[in-house]
């Protein structure tokens, strides 16, 4: 088990290089140094010159991609010469808001979704079941900016229950804890974004161990239909939900983009968005290479946390 | 199966008339002798009894149609901008007297069920030419990783686990503030950070042929590794690769739409749905709802009528699952 860990985090670990690699390189590519944002467009080009020497803009490309790395590995992000901060202290300004966004979103996704993917397995092919997958599907193919606005028409404009936008005094993550009502069109629009493909996959894997000679006994020794599902059926077939939570980290970023440019909220995906705007590439490059990590320690964790969690996965 | 058995799905979907029933050849000694049909045949027989499928099917055949024949019944103005006439409700009449269509007008004065068939085109357009860049790279990738050696088939995988593990909509966002103003970019951007899936299908399936009898047999008649490829191999391993190219089309059509919706999506006035929902919050608040309904609609629509033929087809071709 340790050596499967180690092995698995060092694989880890090499492919999160190879993001950073990957990533420096292509914005390398359109964006080099920074020297216009700091001398502005007017600048000499002996000018220029100097500062990137002295700033080592001029070296290899290798040499600038070690310095990068080393940088990284001490949660150095770069600098923003257009935000004249920190890349790291910027990241720690937004993400609260992301983290509860995100976080509640999955947490409440998955409540729904595990539940009601064994009752479709259940009442298998009853109307109740074509009606949700009919639902889910076309959730599935709803660009969640898509349903946001939806909600935003039918809840805030129509009924005036909750407000359109989260109000942009809103600026810390307690006061975002604090205020659920602003905060319930984007969470929702998220969770119902996840429910749509999680329970699609609750629902096949209930299926497949409903199927199974274990439900069968349980069954036998006259368990109720309640123990049945609740003590037998749920813990197994939940198995393939931590792969897919692990997995579904880029689309939780991706969704986080959508939804805090929609609903105005002072995030992670708010940041990245107007750093697309003014092309300010050290944030864009740290949010990228970011995401590419998250990805790598989900699915990292998800693997350790399968061969946990059941004890028939050899490793 | 020989590569010559392999016909277009078109072709074979032509014939599907005679396939449907089942032809007897004969009474033999044994019982009923049947005539066995190709893998393809199975695939579309079961296909067309799949009614989702014939559903999702139709709804793309008719976004085609409306979309690339629709503008040539539908007559409209969609380069010259009338201010006079913009934002007009469904059937308002502007102040020079012009009554808007079925749809009403945008920002810029243009009919809006124009626009919809134009911006239908260039999504369409852009996901299919993604989905086929990104199936050939795949194909190719995905095959010479599954022939080469354990060394360059290692090295070629890990390659696909890091671009793999980039965020996709990240990246292409972030290449998009660059590289996204026409309709060939746009479909290169896509293309090229979306043949990760289909490469390692093409690979699992090129490990699991190549052991295969046949292969053995091209091998030690002296057929060289191009034509290993070529004859044996991509053909064999294509339903899995078509399988997926709905979901690519799908998937790409998505994308787009973030990338519209963010505002770094075709230059204006060329337009596609993602890019007419780019100020949809705007006419949301405005009451302007014929500027988001529709197009949303059209775009949820059209991707999960891809979603139903990629489900549908998976079925089709998975023997598994297949009834006999």
């Amino acid at each position: 088990m340790t050596g499967y860990i180690i092995r698995r985090t060092l694989i880890a670990i090499v492919i999160t290089i190879g993001i950073a690699a990957i990533t420096f390189e292509l914005l390398h590519l359109i964006a080099g140094s920074p020297v216009h944002e700091v001398l502005g467009r007017q600048a000499r080009p002996a000018a220029i010159k100097a500062w990137n020497k002295s700033h080592g803009y001029d070296r290899p490309l290798v040499a600038q991609f070690a310095t990068y790395l080393g940088h990284l590995v001490q949660l150095n992000f770069g600098y923003s010469y257009k935000q004249g901060q920190s890349v790291a202290a910027l990241f720690k300004e937004n993400a609260g808001r992301s983290i509860y966004l995100s976080g509640s979103a999955l947490v409440l996704s998955l409540l729904i979704a595990m539940p009601l993917g064994i009752a479709q397995a259940v009442r298998r092919n009853s109307v109740g079941d074509y009606t949700v997958t009919a639902l889910t599907f076309i959730l599935y193919a709803m660009p969640p900016f898509f349903l946001g606005i939806i909600l935003i028409d039918v809840f805030a404009l129509r009924l005036h229950v909750f407000p359109p936008l989260v109000p942009s005094s809103i600026t810390t993550t307690a006061q975002a804890v604090g205020h659920p009502r602003d905060f319930f069109l984007p969470i929702i629009t998220l969770t119902a974004v996840n429910i749509a493909s999680f329970s699609r996959y609750m629902r096949s894997s209930a299926l497949d161990n409903l199927a199974q000679d274990y439900i069968r006994l349980a069954r036998a020794k006259g368990l109720s239909q309640r123990a049945v599902l609740y003590r037998h059926l749920l813990r197994n077939a939940c198995l393939p939900m931590i792969t897919l939570v692990g997995l579904s980290i880029p689309d939780l970023l991706a969704g986080n983009v959508l939804v805090e440019v929609l609903f105005n909220i002072q995030g992670l995906g708010l940041l990245f968005f107007n750093a697309l705007q003014n092309g300010d590439y050290p944030i864009l490059l740290a949010y990228t290479v970011l995401g590419g990590i998250l990805t790598v320690v989900g699915n990292l964790l998800a693997d350790v946390a399968v061969t946990v969690a059941d004890p028939r996965v050899k490793v | 199966m020989t590569p010559d058995r392999i016909k277009p799905l078109a072709q074979v979907e032509a014939t599907l008339g005679t396939a449907a029933t089942v032809p007897t050849v004969g009474i033999a000694e044994g019982g009923e002798v049947q005539a066995i049909a190709s893998g393809w045949r199975l695939a579309v027989r079961e296909f067309a009894d799949n009614k989702i499928a014939v559903v999702g099917l139709g709804i793309l055949a008719f976004f085609v149609l409306f979309c690339f024949i629709g503008p040539l019944v539908h007559h409209t103005n969609q380069s010259l901008t009338q201010p006079l006439n913009a934002n007009l409700a469904p059937g308002a009449t502007s102040p020079l007297g012009r009554t808007a269509g079925l749809l009403g007008t945008d920002e810029h004065g243009f009919d809006e069920l124009g626009r919809i068939m134009l911006g239908g085109q260039t999504a369409l357009e852009i996901g299919f030419f993604a989905a086929l860049i990104s199936i050939v790279i795949g194909t190719l990738y995905g095959a010479i990783a599954g022939l080469s050696g354990r060394l360059l088939d290692g090295v070629m995988m890990r390659f696909v686990d890091i671009v793999y593990s980039i965020p996709f909509l990240f990246i292409v966002l972030v290449l998009a503030t660059k590289f996204s103003a026409t309709v060939v970019e746009e479909s290169l951007l896509l293309g090229f950070f979306s043949w990760l899936v289909p490469s390692r299908l093409m690979r699992g399936e090129v490990l699991t042929l190549r052991e295969r009898d046949f292969v053995w047999a091209a091998r030690v008649m002296g057929s060289s590794r191009t034509r290993l490829v070529y004859r044996h191999l991509i053909p064999n391993a294509l339903s899995v690769v078509i399988v997926n190219v709905t979901f690519l089309v799908a998937d790409s059509i998505l994308a787009l739409a973030y990338l519209g919706f963010l505002g770094f999506g075709l230059q204006y006035p060329a337009a596609s749905w993602g890019d007419m929902l780019g100020n949809a919050d705007n006419y949301i608040s405005n009451g302007q709802w014929w500027l988001v309904y529709p197009v949303g609609f059209c775009l949820v629509a059209v991707v999960m009528a891809c979603n139903l033929v990629g489900d549908a087809l998976r079925d089709a071709f998975d023997v598994r699952l297949r009834r006999r």
